[in-house]
């Protein structure tokens, strides 16, 4: 009996999984070179577990981010098998026998391995303003909260469950061709705040929105949608956000600012 | 003394308006219509027509011809024509730009837009003919 399920212990241990990792060491390398790893494969192992099997085991020097391991921390965005995925959210189950390709992120600029540059991600975040502008700033504290409906926090919840991963820049073809576009997941929190019952900051956010750099330049590809981990939707957002530019459009006709 | 103008980084950002609210609009109504509408149009003048499934006569020049001569039909054909092309036009637009062709974006949107204007224009100018003769 226990040698029967020794050898069925051996037998899982012993499948093995390639993993071919985009390594980049810009202190060493002139360009990103793939590298081949081969780790038994668990059917329960995520790829981010993969990558800290290959770091503790067969190369320290792979660098990655991580943090949460449960599609919280939106650290661990990485391609796998070039498509933009959470590390954590991503196992092995669904690739093996197959090989796994790894790369950083499309379309930022790697900083080491798997690791990106995300600054331009995160000014265009800080750009749209992601806070409550309330109408009135000095209300007082004694005079309570902003209370707020079901239904009012309906229109907003779903596009604030965004974790900044950066999954949907990487899908995002317009964003890959043109780096000035504002973004999926900034636009999505834009219209989180604007669709916000308690913020009144909507015509200072309009205009981000109607720019040609806006919501303009996406085409509704709807790629980010697809990759998002926690289903924010970042391309009905956009086109919820583009029939308001458009009413607005249209008032700024009557009513030049 | 001359004042220096404030730094760029004190500046107010300028926000450009982008004119896509209305060909965008255009888009959507054209392509709502060329979803709506292609479908049946192929299956009449493809299928039913030539199955004989609905008499030929129908669609005849002269009945054609009485249709786009009243101020309803001459309204629908305008329409139809018009609404579909700015689709197709704008659609035309934006993938010369996926396909990375970034050589004069302007010159594009102008022929592009401007082919869409001309038969526009030129439609409506038939069919008023045929209506004022």
């Amino acid at each position: 009996m226990s040698t029967q399920a020794t050898h069925a212990q051996q037998a899982v241990v012993d499948k093995v999984i390639e993993i071919e990792i985009l390594r980049y060491r810009p202190e060493q390398d002139e360009k990103p070179f793939p590298q081949g790893f081969e780790i038994p494969y668990h059917p329960d192992m995520s790829i981010l577990e993969a990558l800290q099997y290959i770091k503790d085991h067969l190369d320290s020097s792979v660098s990655f981010r991580w943090s949460c391991r449960m599609a919280i921390c939106g650290s661990c965005g990485l391609m796998v098998n070039n498509i933009p995925k959470l590390g954590c959210k991503a196992f092995l189950r669904d690739y093996y026998p197959q090989k796994v390709t790894l790369e950083a992120l499309a379309n930022f600029p790697i900083e080491r391995d798997l690791v990106v540059v995300m600054d331009d991600f995160i000014k265009k975040l800080e750009e749209i303003k992601p806070y409550i502008i309330p109408e009135r700033d000095e209300k007082c504290l004694s005079e309570g909260t902003y209370q707020q409906t079901p239904e009012q926090m309906e229109k907003y919840a779903k596009f604030s469950m965004c974790i900044n991963c950066g999954l949907c820049y990487s899908a995002c073809p317009q964003y890959g061709l043109d780096k000035s576009f504002t973004g999926p997941a900034a636009l999505a929190l834009l219209a989180r705040y604007n669709r916000d019952s308690r913020d009144a900051g909507s015509a200072e956010r309009m205009k981000i929105v109607n720019q040609e750099q806006g919501v303009w330049s996406c085409t509704f590809v709807g790629y980010c949608s697809v990759v998002c981990p926690k289903g924010v939707d970042p391309a009905a957002a956009i086109q919820l956000l583009k029939v308001e530019s458009s009413k607005d459009y249209l008032i700024g006709m009557f009513k030049p600012d | 003394m001359n004042v220096q103008p404030t730094t760029n980084a004190l500046q107010e950002k300028k926000y450009i308006r982008s004119n896509e609210p209305v060909f965008w609009g255009l888009f959507g109504a054209g392509g709502m219509l060329t979803a709506f509408l292609t479908p049946v149009m192929v299956l009449v003048t493809g299928l039913l027509i030539p199955l004989g499934i609905i008499d030929a006569d129908h669609l005849s020049y002269d009945k054609l011809h009485g249709f786009a001569s009243s101020w309803y039909g001459a309204a629908i054909i305008l329409v139809l024509v018009a609404l579909p092309l700015w689709h197709t036009l704008h659609r035309i637009f934006h993938s010369l730009h996926d396909l990375g062709i970034k050589r004069g974006r302007d010159w594009q949107q102008v022929i592009c837009y401007g082919f869409a204007f001309a038969v526009s224009v030129f439609v409506f100018t038939l069919l008023l003919q045929m209506l004022t003769q």
